[in-house]
């Protein structure tokens, strides 16, 4: 390819030619295989009693605690992991490394694993959890609030990696540029550098939501499993599996027709926003 | 060249996997075979031991056991999982098996399990009886009834007339205990064998109304199994003397 036709490219399109075949073929099999589970789920659907099924008022409940924590706990993971994603990626200090690699253990921990630990720390019987009941009378386990908390934990991974990635992407003479005219560190972080790598964090905050609705593990070994207060989708399916695995395929199409909506939604409005 | 190498290697690598198991699914009568037992999780401690004993009658013969809910490994069997032997925690459970006509034959009742009040070890909620599980403010965890620990626990605070509000309804009884062992519920209700397994770790409380709730444990060979005869053997060692006593040791009640 001549240098001269990708100076004429705008930035964000795709470089002109045919996609060679050695990369398109392994694309294609990636892609199928993500796709045939969800085929299997469309094809076994009992789709004659699809309308009676969804109408039962605990899928509507699970369906709503489900959207109500995932986005809570998005929330959480923005307040507490873009600061940390800054702190990862501008600030020098030692152990950087291991406290990235700390930062990641969520991703590789099991989530029943992760489950328990969170009950061993804020468990009625925990690390912080014993003092706060006896303190303040607050527990976590059983809750709705302990349902955002696991999904916290193990969708904040997601956004701090994206958004440190972003800000190891931006150019940092902007923000040099900033403080030369005298801003201060936070003035130049409001206002220069989280502008700069919004697209970032807002894709970390797509993978984290969807995280956070499809939190299975985490959730039911720490806030257990109670309709309309703990029982969020992914938990109404794997019981809904023991007995009626018909019902576990629409929760399941619920579950996916929704996260889909939402997230092709959010993903088309970002995208254009970031050009 | 260097990315054809590893293009090459990686697909031997994958065509000897292939091959791998093939061996492990054929049915040949020399060594080398590997008799593979479904089993309901909490058959953990008994069936291992009596693999062990298995293996040690057998040389060459290796038994490899996938334990988990019953609902879960019967479904896997009806979907096809290549199981030589299915040993179910309720006769629900094992029903869905059999009506796929997933079963060799009749299941036989090998043995039962009863459920017992689970407590904290110093027992923070001061339960004595079934009928304190009622009591307001106390955190009784439960199995959802979709389970069959659950469908148990229904039956057995049914027949005691006793009615209980759980903070949480949890997917297998090993989840109930690990509620009680960590002390985030006040009680619980689980099998006997989990209570001897937790080693000391809960307090079991036997409740007579339990009797009313009682689960049978039934065994098959699954239909086309690729090592029918072993699996035969195996359900026979499970039924004999020596499957009672490591059963028994369990905490496990005789058929």
């Amino acid at each position: 390819m001549k240098p001269k036709a990708l100076r004429g490219a705008r930035e964000g399109d795709p470089p002109a030619g045919r996609p060679p075949g050695i990369l398109l073929l392994p694309a294609l099999v990636g892609l199928a295989f993500l796709v045939l589970p969800l085929v299997g789920l469309l094809v076994r659907a009992p789709w004659s009693t699809l309308g009676t099924r969804l109408m039962q008022p605990q899928v509507l409940d699970a369906l709503r605690l489900s959207l109500v924590t995932a986005t809570l706990a998005t929330g959480l993971c923005v307040l507490f992991g873009v600061p940390l994603a800054w702190t990862l990626a501008r600030v020098r200090f030692p152990g950087v490394r291991l406290v990235r690699a700390l930062v990641t253990v969520p991703l590789v921990l099991p989530p029943v694993v992760g489950g328990v630990a969170l009950l061993l720390v804020l468990g009625r019987r925990g690390l912080v959890g014993g003092w706060l009941d006896s303190a303040f009378g607050i527990t976590f386990p059983f809750t709705t609030a302990g349902v955002v908390l696991a999904e916290t934990f193990v969708a904040m991974p997601f956004l701090v990696i994206s958004v440190e990635g972003a800000l190891r992407g931006a150019d940092l003479r902007y923000e040099e540029a900033a403080a030369t005219l005298g801003a201060g560190r936070w003035t130049v972080f409001r206002r220069v550098t989280l502008p700069l790598v919004a697209p970032g964090v807002a894709a970390g905050a797509v993978l984290c939501w969807a995280r956070a609705l499809g939190e299975f593990g985490a959730t039911i070994t720490f806030a257990g499993n109670f309709p309309g207060r703990t029982q969020t989708m992914p938990l109404a399916v794997y019981l809904a599996l023991e007995t009626d695995p018909q019902a576990a395929i629409v929760l399941s199409l619920v579950l996916l027709a929704v996260s889909v909506v939402v997230l092709a939604a959010l993903r088309g409005r970002w995208m254009d926003a970031s050009k | 060249m260097f990315k054809r190498l590893a293009a090459a290697s990686l697909l031997l690598a994958v065509m000897a996997g292939c091959g791998g198991i093939e061996d492990g699914g054929s049915s040949g009568t020399g060594g080398g075979e590997t008799l593979t037992v479904f089993a309901a999780a909490s058959l953990t401690e008994a069936f291992t031991a009596l693999g062990e004993t298995f293996e040690g009658s057998r040389p060459g013969v290796r038994v490899r056991f996938n334990f988990g809910g019953s609902s879960t490994l019967a479904q896997q069997i009806t979907q096809g999982a290549p199981a030589d032997v299915f040993a179910s925690a309720s006769p629900a459970t094992m029903a869905t098996v059999t009506g796929a006509g997933d079963a060799a034959g009749p299941p036989q009742v090998f043995t039962r399990n009863r459920l017992v009040i689970a407590v904290p070890r110093d027992d923070p909620g001061g339960v004595a009886t079934v009928g304190d599980l009622s009591g307001p403010g106390l955190k009784v965890v439960l199995c959802a009834v979709q389970v069959p620990c659950g469908a148990a626990a229904q039956k057995a605070l049914g027949a005691a007339g006793v009615e209980v509000e759980p903070v949480s309804r949890e997917r297998d009884v090993k989840a109930v205990l690990t509620k009680v062992i960590l002390g985030e519920a006040d009680a619980g209700l689980v099998y006997r064998t989990d209570v001897e397994a937790a080693e000391g770790k809960v307090r079991g409380i036997e409740f007579p109304e339990a009797a009313r709730a009682v689960n049978e444990y039934q065994i098959v060979e699954v239909a086309e199994a690729p090592h029918s005869a072993l699996a035969k053997e195996f359900i026979r060692l499970v039924l004999g003397e020596r499957g009672r006593a490591a059963l028994s040791r369990a905490g496990f009640e005789a058929p």
